[in-house]
């Protein structure tokens, strides 16, 4: 439970208020990551926090790459850290996407706004093994074009012939040549086959509702969408209760849970 | 003109029995578009309703003499026009092709005329533009709802 000491190797901002850290251990470096999992991260003095991995799984682990939206006082102290900032690090946390499962079978990946970040480690470690799975299919919405966390890697991704990739924003910008729609759109567009496809939703939950029932009205299945949840994650290793949801808690079970046992949690107000 | 099987590729007709699947085929011929053509304008008489099969097609907004503004795209499978189901039969937006764009195109006056002729035409007819249309309307709550905006700022 003790945080390992790692320093701040270097710094992308992504959005007016999003921040990519690239982490490098001090000393002894945490356990490799799965996609999807989170980490702890540390700000001296401030706070603790849960931050997703949005790095590559397939490097060996000697940089931890976390991107943090300025939401709050310790997300904040994290967005500002400079090079050479010492962070402390647990994990990693939590149950992940599960790519191995879905070897095999088609992928799409639906992000909303900062959803996208727990997300990129399936897409680099499905596109790392590219022969192992079917289509691979991006569908990310965000607010505006500028409000795309990585934007470079995403034009690189729209002109690869073995992804696919459909970019929404709410709000067209000038020379934006991309769809204006709720991701939802594009998304009720795809011809996909719902025997062979797992489907992976990160973003705001209203955003995973919607985006689920569009992929179950096209027969995919509960059991076959997988969603990212978030709730106030604090131990990080299922003992305090911050983060629980019913049955679950999250930080243990979850973040990333399939969508038969996540529906019904989804639809009450409070637990 | 696309043959009545064709139409079946469109999820707004899936509903339609085989022989209004004719009638509508009847009433339709298949259009290419070029990329920036301009489809119709905000005002002017909509007479016609487009089944988009490939390409995008962007609706828009704006002063005569100012820009535009994209507030929606549609792609395949999408209809493109719902101003001529219901009086006055104006466009509420402008539409261009955004890219080469192929469609089936329906003659609107003639589809309402056969609407209301037989109402076992009609009534599916409209329960599938209606399908068709709700999606579109979620979607436009959606963004409404500005979901990825920062909580902080809420």
């Amino acid at each position: 439970m003790l945080p390992l000491p790692y320093r701040v190797a270097g710094r992308e901002r992504e959005t007016g208020d999003s921040v990519t850290l690239h982490l490098e251990p001090v000393g002894a470096r945490i356990a490799p990551f799965a996609p999807g999992q989170f980490t702890m991260l540390y700000a001296r003095g401030v706070g603790e926090v849960a931050i997703s991995i949005s790095g590559d799984p397939s490097l060996d682990g000697a940089t931890l790459t976390q991107t943090i939206r300025d939401v709050g006082a310790v997300s904040r102290a994290l967005c500002r850290a400079d090079l050479e900032t010492r962070i402390g690090v647990r994990g990693p946390y939590g149950r992940g996407w599960g790519l191995d499962t879905a070897a095999g079978r088609d992928l799409v990946v639906v992000a909303g706004g900062v959803g996208l970040a727990p997300l990129r480690p399936v897409l680099l470690g499905a596109l790392a093994r590219r022969a192992e799975f079917g289509r691979i299919v991006l569908v990310a919405g965000a607010r505006t074009p500028a409000e795309f966390l990585f934007r470079d890697q995403l034009a690189r991704w729209s002109k690869q012939s073995d992804l696919e990739v459909e970019l929404t924003v709410d709000r067209p910008a000038d020379g934006w040549t991309g769809d204006v729609g709720f991701v939802t759109e594009p998304l009720g567009r795809l011809t996909i086959d719902p025997t062979r496809t797992t489907a992976f939703l990160c973003g705001p939950e209203p955003m995973m509702r919607f985006s689920a029932n569009v992929l179950q009205g096209m027969g995919l299945p509960a059991a076959d969408i997988r969603v990212s949840l978030e709730r106030n994650m604090k131990c990080g290793a299922g003992l305090c209760g911050h983060c629980q949801l019913g049955p679950l808690l999250l930080c243990r079970d979850g973040p990333v849970v399939d969508y038969r046992q996540a529906r019904p949690l989804l639809a009450i107000r409070e637990l | 003109m696309p043959t009545a099987d064709e139409l079946l590729d469109f999820p707004a007709l899936a509903g339609l029995d085989a022989e209004h699947r004719q009638l509508l085929a009847d009433l339709a011929e298949t259009v290419t578009l070029p990329p920036g053509e301009r489809i119709f304008e905000e005002g002017q008489v909509a007479d016609a309703c487009w089944l988009i099969r490939t390409g995008r097609v962007t609706l828009d907004a704006g002063q005569p003499a100012g820009p535009r503004y994209v507030v929606q795209t549609l792609g395949p499978g999408d209809v493109l026009g719902w101003s001529w189901l219901v009086p006055p039969y104006r466009w509420q937006l402008g539409a261009s092709a955004a890219e080469a764009v192929t469609a089936v195109r329906l003659d609107a006056a003639a589809m309402r005329a056969a609407a209301e002729t037989d109402p076992a035409f009609g009534y599916p007819l409209l329960l599938g533009f209606v399908t068709a249309l709700l999606p579109r309307l979620h979607g436009t709550r959606a963004r409404l709802l500005d979901l990825y905006g920062n909580p902080r700022d809420r």
